[in-house]
């Protein structure tokens, strides 16, 4: 459906050294896929997306939507859809125009015009504002009449921008799942920029998680959470962030023996490890580990660690612990009886493990089950 | 704002009042002169109170100046129409070239961009005089000396840097994103630019016209060198009034009555674009 292929963005301003936005982005959307673009500011999500929609030119490689070349063509050509984070509404129409404005160059009846906004205003629960003016208007409802004004058109593909950021928790929870329910029942496809990872995972098939204009992996929510690509990706999915650890490599019975220090080590058989991966531990005498904080056992286990904080959540305790040096967080679902200060057990199992070679990249990722 | 007090509000009706007063006087004293004669006029102590005629208005409109000395020819009704017509084809033709260039400056970054629009407003700080003498020469060489056409391409000089300068901080106020929503919606650039930028910017537009028309009316020392008689707007037109027998006040005064009343209406009706033009961001929801 969409297919970007080798897409590079430089921004170049005289007297400042050029911008490299968006590096060497291959990424594919399968016809009725909903994908999140999911990165930091500046990470290249919204220059990825506004090259889609073709406001910014693609300084190299090519964009084909539905199997047309699309990157040279002007926005009015793109058959593209899109909610800008900014809102954009025309200030002299009222909500009702705004909506249906887009729905002018489809040249329907005046009927079926009024029947498409009021539906999709139900939608997202702006009925009761379509007479007003956009700047008599709060900002959340703004962003819900850019929203519906994108999602009432016909269009090959949507590229929202931010679409709920400015929406209280509340109601962003029931417009995710209507929207998603809206894109899902009439097979639309559409890719999101967020920075959120549960609206991210909440809405999304398919998550491209970016950083420094390098697209670090492209797949689903539970990919990126058991099989993370690289530490970025690793340290960036998950909440509480995984637990990362520096750790020397050493032979030992036909397996790897990776130690922190004298205080902690881990034994990895050989036989749990691919070729490449024993290639990769071989070659290096330093490999970085992580270990999702969910997977740390608390209370049982040979780690000591001395207790930093121990927060109770209301469903989950959120406990952090030192170990020579190294920061520890667990999470586990009941109470945990421990005052900062105290020393208690932390079980970090091997087969839980992580392991990420010198680049960054995952040679060995932790076993499921 | 809020003065609850009776004392505050008495204080800022005196000093309103007071503004007024200064800003008005002249306004109200030329009027006055206006349907005087000009022995009324130099009358001293001067009076308020006087017995109004409308010789000189009817001097000015029929175009014969009955003095002590004779008979004088005064052409102020073609010079209130040069002006007009001076003015407005410099102030249109500064809009169709300045609304443009304008959206070019505010929209798109181009090599040389910054260095030709900041070009076009030192053409505001050049002191006419500077320009006038080789201008003036290389107009006898074109031909365009004592035209319309050279008059008014003259007042894109002064019409053009403002029109070009106030419209282009409209345009970059608005939000790009407006038009490319549009866009998007499936229309060209050139619609986004006429249907969604230019209405957009319409209050500031409207504001840039009437300013730059203002400065045209005003303009004295262009139409003085490289205009003859019969092409010359008021201001230079207003010098006939100095004549042999004397200065004529009370006709000038009528000229200036007559030749204020247009821009001052223009500038009545329009003040509400004015307002809403003059403060920045007001396109902004």
């Amino acid at each position: 459906m969409l297919e970007l292929e080798n897409v590079d963005k430089v921004y170049r301003s005289r007297g400042k050294p050029p911008v490299h936005a968006v590096r060497a982005l291959d990424m594919e959307v399968g016809k009725g896929e909903i994908v999140a673009l999911l990165g930091s500011s500046g990470c290249g999500k919204t220059s990825t997306l506004r090259m889609i929609a073709g406001f910014e030119d693609v300084t190299s490689g090519s964009i084909a939507l539905d199997n047309r070349r699309i990157e040279a063509l002007p926005p009015a050509r793109r058959k593209v859809a899109m909610a800008f984070e900014g809102y954009s509404l025309y200030p002299p129409l009222t909500v009702r125009e705004n909506i249906g404005f887009a729905l002018k160059a489809q040249q329907l009846s005046r009927g079926e015009v009024t029947r498409r906004v009021d539906a999709i205003a139900g939608l997202v629960e702006i009925e009761d504002i379509l007479d007003a003016y956009p700047r008599a208007i709060s900002g959340g409802q703004q962003q819900r009449v850019s929203l519906a004004r994108a999602l009432v058109r016909d269009a090959d593909l949507y590229l929202l921008d931010e679409p709920m950021g400015q929406l209280e928790p509340q109601l962003r929870a029931v417009l995710r799942g209507r929207i998603k329910g809206l894109l899902a029942e009439r097979g639309m496809t559409a890719i999101f920029v967020t920075h959120d990872q549960t609206e991210a995972s909440a809405l999304a098939d398919r998550i491209a998680v970016m950083e420094d204009g390098i697209l670090q992996q492209f797949a689903s929510e539970k990919e990126l959470k058991n099989r993370p690509a690289n530490l970025f990706v690793a340290s960036f999915i998950g909440e509480p962030p995984m637990n990362l650890l520096e750790t020397e490599v050493a032979r030992a019975d036909g397996g790897f023996r990776l130690s922190v220090g004298s205080a902690m080590a881990f034994l990895i058989p050989g036989d749990r490890l691919d070729s490449t991966a024993q290639q990769a531990l071989q070659q290096t005498p330093r490999v970085r580990v992580g270990i999702r904080p969910q997977k740390v056992a608390v209370g049982s286990g040979d780690v000591r660690v001395r207790i930093v904080s121990n927060q109770w959540l209301g469903d989950q305790s959120h406990v952090a612990g030192e170990c020579a040096g190294n920061f520890l967080i667990a999470v586990t679902a009941g109470r945990v009886a421990a005052r900062p200060g105290d020393v208690i057990s932390f079980g970090l199992e091997p087969r839980h493990l992580h392991i990420f070679g010198t680049e960054g990249t995952c040679i060995r990722h932790a076993e499921v089950r | 704002m809020e003065h609850s007090s009776l004392a505050g509000r008495v204080f800022r009706g005196v000093a309103l009042a007071l503004v007024l007063v200064f800003f008005m006087f002249p306004i109200v004293w030329i009027f006055l002169m206006s349907f005087q004669s000009n022995e009324q006029i130099l009358r001293i102590p001067p009076r308020i109170l006087f017995e109004p005629t409308l010789f000189n208005y009817q001097a000015l409109i029929s175009g014969q100046l009955r003095t002590t000395a004779g008979n004088l020819e005064i052409s102020f009704m073609r010079n209130l129409m040069n002006s007009f017509v001076l003015s407005s084809a410099a102030v249109l033709l500064a809009l169709l070239l300045g609304v443009p260039a304008a959206y070019a400056f505010a929209r798109f970054k181009f090599r040389l961009g910054e260095t030709i629009a900041f070009t076009l407003l030192s053409f505001r700080f050049a002191p006419p005089l500077l320009v006038l003498l080789p201008l003036s020469l290389y107009y006898q060489q074109l031909g365009l000396n004592d035209t319309y056409f050279g008059i008014v391409w003259v007042y894109q000089l002064i019409a053009l840097p403002l029109i070009l300068w106030i419209v282009r901080g409209y345009f970059e106020d608005i939000s790009p994103d407006i038009e490319h929503a549009y866009r998007l919606a499936g229309h060209s650039w050139r619609e986004a630019f006429t249907r969604i930028a230019v209405p957009l910017a319409g209050p500031g537009i409207a504001a840039a016209g009437l300013l730059s028309f203002i400065f045209c009316w005003n303009n004295f020392v262009f139409a003085l060198i490289l205009a003859s008689a019969d092409k010359q707007p008021v201001t230079v037109g207003a010098l006939a009034f100095v004549t042999a027998s004397g200065i004529q006040y009370g006709q000038i005064a009528a000229a200036i009555v007559l030749s204020v009343t247009p821009t001052l209406l223009l500038a009545l009706y329009a003040q509400r674009y004015l307002v809403e033009g003059l403060s920045l961001g007001a396109v902004k929801g």
